[in-house]
């Protein structure tokens, strides 16, 4: 136990003098969980708080990666040393992922910034349980911005809001993407729209829908609630077309926040979401050995012989839980 | 270390566009369930040795097909070892037989070749992956 805190306070100190190798072991750490991974969240904790997180999501294939690599190259142009989180699926068949965002962004990586690609493990949402975890982490090293690209988002996978400051939100020519976000409430998390793949026929079609879903947006009051519109910004992230004005449009996102305060309210809000999600894991792990345990198994019987219901049972167990505190 | 979830960067180093091989073993790797990150055509020993750090790697798997893995893996391998970085080297492609002995004393884990199984693929990386984990 103590050396495990040794060794993760040495990781640790050794990772903010900008040694990656050590950063690169402290977010294996992270992702395996467990008393470690809890030192190293809180060692990191402390000390962030500053740096901006920028998400991007988008479908399958959208080109979240290869506009993460344009927006590496013109940060790292730029001076700014910058943290990719790159997230993709896990199989849940046998538990084991192809992470291949990397290969989208290594040429133009600058030599200060940091690339970490992360499997979601099991976890939904399009991101990894890890995350905030790992943002924190890169804050309190000094990265600045970290951007997060989460895994191709199906329905109501909008998670990556919650843990961003800024959202960008990518869609493509053709396939209807405008109005796939506006159903799956993307629409609702983004500050940035990027209309990416505008070499393809359909470009301008996609960029009149979000217009007119942004219009209906207006009319029925949820511009004047967040008091924001956000831009649609056309790319072709091939060849760069685009990425200086996302760049750009990133900045004045995160001004807009500091001078309405708003970066103050968002973040609390996700320190609150942090501390929800593992009062959840907490309950869950502990509730799920309860389940196993002798307790349970009577808890089982007793359903089984319909004495109580499935619902009561949960209520005692969880019950035993807080009165066992 | 039983629960600790294996990370294989897999890459082709230099100019050789053949990246069916690579790709077969990426995704046998991946149904063993390991997390594979993969690094794609034309890498450099230093990309390779960026990755390897970010990214915590326990092995790194090259695919070599056009006949460079005798300047090439040797020097992937001197160039992890100046970098002070002790993860297993793997070479999959065409190295005749002639040249394995070469690459092993050059300090590669394992040297495979064509047609072999997802079997000999899985138990090549996790062998390499355990001997260094034992050394
Ligand atoms: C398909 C092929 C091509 C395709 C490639 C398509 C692609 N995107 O991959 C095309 C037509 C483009 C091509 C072009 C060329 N090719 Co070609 N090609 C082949 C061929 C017929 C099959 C290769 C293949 O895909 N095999 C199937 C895969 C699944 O097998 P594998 O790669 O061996 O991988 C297995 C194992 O080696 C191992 N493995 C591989 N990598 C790794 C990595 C790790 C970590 C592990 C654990 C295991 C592992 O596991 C895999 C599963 O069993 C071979 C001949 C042969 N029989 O191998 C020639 C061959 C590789 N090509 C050759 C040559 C010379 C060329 C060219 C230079 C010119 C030419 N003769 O056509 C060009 C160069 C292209 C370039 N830009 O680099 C030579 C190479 C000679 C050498 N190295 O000494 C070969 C051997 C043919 C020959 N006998 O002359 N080629
Ligand atoms: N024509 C065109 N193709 C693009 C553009 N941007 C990306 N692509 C291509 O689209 C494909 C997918 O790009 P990625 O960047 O991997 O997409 P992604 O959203 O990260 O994909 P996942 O992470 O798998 O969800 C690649 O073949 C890219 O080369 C673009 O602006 N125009
Ligand atoms: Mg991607």
């Amino acid at each position: 136990m103590t050396s495990s805190s040794d060794l993760a306070t040495d990781l640790f100190k050794s990772a903010v003098k900008g040694e990656r190798r050590s950063l690169g072991k402290l977010l294996t750490a992270i992702e395996r969980g467990g008393d470690q991974a809890e030192i190293i969240a809180g060692l990191a904790h402390q000390v962030s708080g500053n740096t901006h997180v920028v998400g991007i999501t988008g479908a399958p294939g959208s080109g979240k990666s290869t506009l993460t690599g344009r927006l590496l190259k013109l940060f790292s142009e730029a001076g700014d040393k910058l943290a990719v989180l790159a997230v993709d699926p896990s199989s849940p068949l046998t538990g084991g992922a192809i992470l291949g965002d990397r290969i989208r962004m290594d040429d133009l990586a600058g030599e200060e910034s940091f690339i970490r690609s992360m499997a979601t493990r099991g976890h939904s949402g399009g991101l990894a349980l890890a995350v905030p975890a790992a943002i924190q982490l890169f804050d309190a090293v000094g990265y600045e911005p970290v951007i997060i690209e989460t895994v191709g988002v199906g329905q109501v996978e909008v998670d990556v809001a919650g843990a961003a400051d800024t959202t960008v939100v990518v869609v493509t020519p053709g396939m209807g993407d405008a109005v796939q976000a506006n159903k799956a409430g993307l629409l609702e998390v983004a500050d940035i729209f990027v209309v990416n793949k505008s070499d393809r026929p359909g470009a301008s079609d996609a960029r009149r829908d979000l217009e007119l879903m942004l219009d209906l947006g207006h009319v029925s009051g949820l511009e004047q609630m967040t008091g924001y519109r956000p831009p649609i910004i056309m790319a072709n992230s091939l060849d760069g077309t685009g990425a200086d004005e996302v760049l750009d449009a990133i900045k004045s996102h995160a001004e807009y926040l500091r001078n309405s305060g708003k970066i103050h309210i968002r973040r609390k809000e996700r320190l609150v979401m942090e501390i929800q999600n593992r009062i959840e894991l907490l309950v869950e792990s502990t509730a799920s050995g309860i389940l196993k345990s002798e307790l349970g198994a009577s808890s089982i019987t007793k359903v089984l012989d319909r004495k109580i219901s499935p619902a009561e049972a949960a209520k005692s167990i969880v019950g035993s839980i807080i009165s066992s505190e | 270390m039983g629960d600790h979830q294996q990370r294989v960067i897999l890459a082709k180093l230099g100019l050789d566009g053949h990246d069916r091989g690579i790709k077969v073993v990426a995704r046998i790797l991946r149904d063993a369930g390991m997390e594979v990150i993969y690094l794609g055509l034309r890498q450099t020993t230093a990309s390779i040795i960026a990755a390897a750090e970010e990214e915590d790697a326990d092995a790194i798997g090259l695919s070599m097909h056009n006949a460079g893995h005798l300047t090439l893996g040797p020097k992937m391998a001197e160039a992890l070892s100046a970098a002070g970085l002790d993860i297993p080297l793997i070479i999959g492609g065409i190295v005749p037989d002639e040249d394995v002995e070469e690459l092993m004393n050059a300090g590669i884990a394992a040297v495979l070749g064509p047609g072999a199984s997802a079997e000999e693929v899985v138990a090549t990386v996790q062998d390499a992956i355990s001997a260094r984990d034992k050394a």
